[in-house]
């Protein structure tokens, strides 16, 4: 699906990730089913194959679900099995769509949908209000550290168009926020099976003041999102052209990878985890010519000064701000699989570009998804329990806080044996920073 | 903005790299799908973004159904040769030579004889992950699809049984047998990839440009006049400018009225396009979930 309205020339173009998440049938495919159809962003062929749909299982009524549910069992179920993803712009912005589904069995796929997004949108049936599935969702919101939350209160029809009635949900959501760690919450009435306040605004709500949403996810500040504070770049690949023709390249020893945080300049010193030994940046090689200095999320291929030993899984890191560096790490994890975690068992943990033998040292607690307090010593977690554990690797990682740095303060747990993806796991702040014993060791 | 912001071809292209290095990194024997179609355009270039000054470490690798555009043909031969990769070829017509693909009766398309193809090709190669430059705006199924996307000894997708894929967390450990599709440019759209066309400057097979063609009328799409589908009595053959958006075989891929002859013109056209790019692909057409079969049982 690409963009239908003009395309703005010479002006740079920002994408906006977003996703959504409800409980079944609060109408999240619809919803973005109506951001796509009323920002022209539907082309002739998708509405006449929705239109054959409409024939077979919907009576005649176009069902704008079905653009989302593209699955057959989907379809025939009326329910979203698994993330989906939909693409659509507008002249100020490109958006990355993951449509995720709410029901209880698939939050784990909420964990996949939101975990590289800027904005979550937690849809609500205004005849509801919260429920289970609407905490789950807030909580895992600010768990994932989403900058920007919005509540659309959906189905606003069925309930009057009755301010009050969404002031009430609002209230309930007011009530526990402040638990959670969420800057910036925005609440919205709509209807998305109607179209009010989704692209246009509403003859209905004149009691709202508000942005509808489409006007929101275009104007929304995103440009803070990303990490430049404190370098970080996992190496990802060893460069080393094989029988160059270029002279020149006979000596080439590269690190390719993408930068985790921070920005990087040419002669700048740094320390390559976990070995401490330290250089200093000789180039910055790409395609397109060597540059100066590179940032946070850009992929390069960094020369060191010094030939020392790198590989792939090593953090090279700025001296101004040092990550953490131990086996024994301390971490939230979202538990996606339906065989339990269970204290002693083993697994690979994937951190960065790393891949190593783990074992579950303890499980601290389990949250209480009702009020989101910790449960202490649990026996097990089971598929969607989030909670605190501890876990002894086979060698150290460096790593920052999940809060100070998305991607090197995250991890995967895989099962040895059917390499399932069985945990997302965010780790917590570091005792302390790395303190290398061999400080001056090279240079 | 300040100076450390990427637009938004910057992101999907930092993205790309990244998981085409992990490929080169986790996996023993990885192959590239390259067609020399716009999207595997795209592939290769990242693939140099990704590997120069070093040798790209995959071959190329092409499913050749027999009913290729012979332009596409000649521009990926000598565009794998360009950029120094070995380039495999595996023929439909040999697979059904050798009983790998058998044909229904009376089947023409070689759509679905290319998945018998492709997976014997990479059970001959013991490839164990296929770079492949599909994209989720393409089509429904699509949609629903991982970077990642692991495929078991039969080939087979699981839609229902997905591995989460988190952050850039990219998990692609398989057991002997298995093996992954990896698509780098999941979450581009069709505007994206000829914006980056334009961008880098790459050169495209002719075909994609207007041109003179002898076309027929069937069943709501022009297409193109070959040996293969002969015009039927009664079947108007007239000569248009016209363009393909999309390259399949030369027996489905409708060809759209167009006047662009430059990637300027074609990004002009698609914004102002009111049907997607596969709207002009009569294999899509064929049922309401044709992607998602063909998909469970092994097709990219």
């Amino acid at each position: 699906m690409s963009t239908s309205r003009s395309h703005p020339a010479n002006h740079p173009v920002e994408i906006l990730r977003f996703n959504t998440c409800g409980s079944v049938d609060d109408g999240k495919s619809t919803l973005i089913g109506r951001l796509l159809y009323d920002s022209k962003s539907l082309m002739e062929d998708q509405i006449e194959a929705l239109e054959r749909s409409a024939d077979i299982t919907g009576g005649g009524q176009i069902n704008l679900a079905n653009l989302t549910d593209g699955l057959r069992a989907e379809r025939e179920q009326g329910i979203t099995i698994d993330v989906a993803y939909r693409y659509f712009a507008t002249p100020r912005r490109k958006f990355i769509v993951a449509d995720t589904p709410g029901h209880v069995q698939y939050t784990r796929n909420m964990v996949t949908g939101a975990s590289a997004s800027n904005l979550a949108i937690v849809l609500v049936d205004a005849r509801q209000g919260v429920i289970e599935q609407s905490r789950r969702h807030t909580y895992l919101t600010s768990l994932l550290r989403i900058p920007h939350l919005v509540i659309a209160v959906n189905k606003m029809d069925l309930v009057g168009w009755s301010e009050e009635r969404f002031l009430e949900i609002r209230e309930s959501f007011e009530s526990f926020l402040p638990l959670l760690d969420i800057k910036d919450v925005k609440f919205i009435p709509l209807s998305a099976l109607n179209g009010d306040n989704v692209v246009d605004g509403s003859k209905h709500t004149p009691w709202y003041t508000g942005p509808n949403l489409l006007g929101h996810l275009e104007t929304v500040h995103i440009g803070s999102d990303w990490n430049l504070h404190g370098f970080r770049f996992p190496v990802q690949w060893v460069n080393r052209p094989n029988n160059p023709h270029d002279p020149r390249l006979h000596d080439f020893r590269g690190f390719s990878g993408q930068i985790a945080g921070g920005i990087v300049k040419v002669g700048q010193k740094v320390m390559i985890l976990p070995s401490g030994l330290k250089s200093r940046i000789k180039e910055i090689w790409t395609l397109n010519g060597s540059l100066p200095e590179a940032f946070c999320p850009q992929s390069v291929t960094l020369v060191l000064e010094d030939d020392v030993d790198v590989s792939r899984g090593d953090l090279i890191v700025g001296l101004d701000s040092l990550p953490g560096m131990s086996t024994e790490l301390h971490a939230h994890v979202c538990w996606m699989n339906p065989r339990p975690l269970q204290r002693g068992r083993k697994y690979f943990l994937k951190h960065t570009t790393q891949t190593l033998q783990a074992i579950i040292t303890a499980l601290e607690n389990r949250i209480d998804i009702h009020t989101f307090e910790p449960q202490p010593a649990p026996d097990e977690l089971a598929m969607n329990d989030i909670g605190e554990i501890r876990i002894t690797t086979a060698k150290p990682v460096a790593y920052d806080g999940y809060v100070t740095n998305r991607l090197t303060g995250s991890f995967i747990l895989i099962e040895q044996g059917t390499n399932q993806t069985v945990a997302a796991g965010m780790l917590l702040p570091p005792q302390e920073a790395v303190r290398p014993e061999y400080n001056d060791f090279a240079i | 903005m300040n100076i450390y912001h990427l637009d938004h071809l910057q992101h999907l292209e930092t993205e790309a790299i990244h998981v085409m290095r992990e490929v080169a990194a986790e996996f023993e024997r990885p192959a590239l799908m390259f067609s020399g179609g716009k999207d595997s355009i795209c592939l290769l270039r990242l693939a140099e973004k990704a590997f120069r000054p070093a040798d790209i470490p995959t071959p190329f690798l092409n499913v050749d159904t027999g009913h290729h555009f012979p332009e596409l043909n000649t521009f990926r031969d000598r565009r794998a040769a360009e950029l120094g990769g070995k380039l495999i070829i595996r023929r439909v017509e040999d697979a059904i030579r050798n009983g790998i693909a058998i044909p229904s009766p009376g089947e023409i398309s070689r759509n679905k004889l290319q998945i018998p193809t492709l997976l014997a090709a990479i059970e001959e190669f013991r490839f164990d992950c296929c770079i492949g430059g599909a994209r989720r705006d393409e089509e429904k199924a699509r949609a629903k699809e991982r970077f990642f996307s692991f495929r078991d000894a039969f080939g087979q997708w699981d839609p229902k049984n997905q591995r989460p894929e988190i952050w850039n967390l990219y998990n692609g450990r398989i057991n002997p047998g298995e093996h992954m599709r990896v698509f780098p440019l999941s979450n581009w759209t069709e505007m994206d990839v000829w914006e980056y066309i334009g961008q880098e400057k790459l050169e495209v097979p002719t075909i994609y440009f207007s041109h003179r063609r002898n076309c027929v009328r069937r069943q709501g799409q022009w297409l193109p006049v070959n040996d293969l589908i002969p015009p039927k009595p009664g079947e108007v053959v007239r000569e248009l400018v016209v363009r393909v958006r999309t390259i399949g075989d030369i027996i489905s891929t409708g060809l759209v009225e167009s006047p662009a002859e430059s990637v300027d013109d074609i990004i002009a056209e698609i914004a102002a396009a009111r049907v997607t790019e596969r709207g002009s692909r009569a294999d899509d057409k064929s049922s309401e979930a044709a992607m998602e079969d063909r998909k469970k049982q092994g097709y990219f």
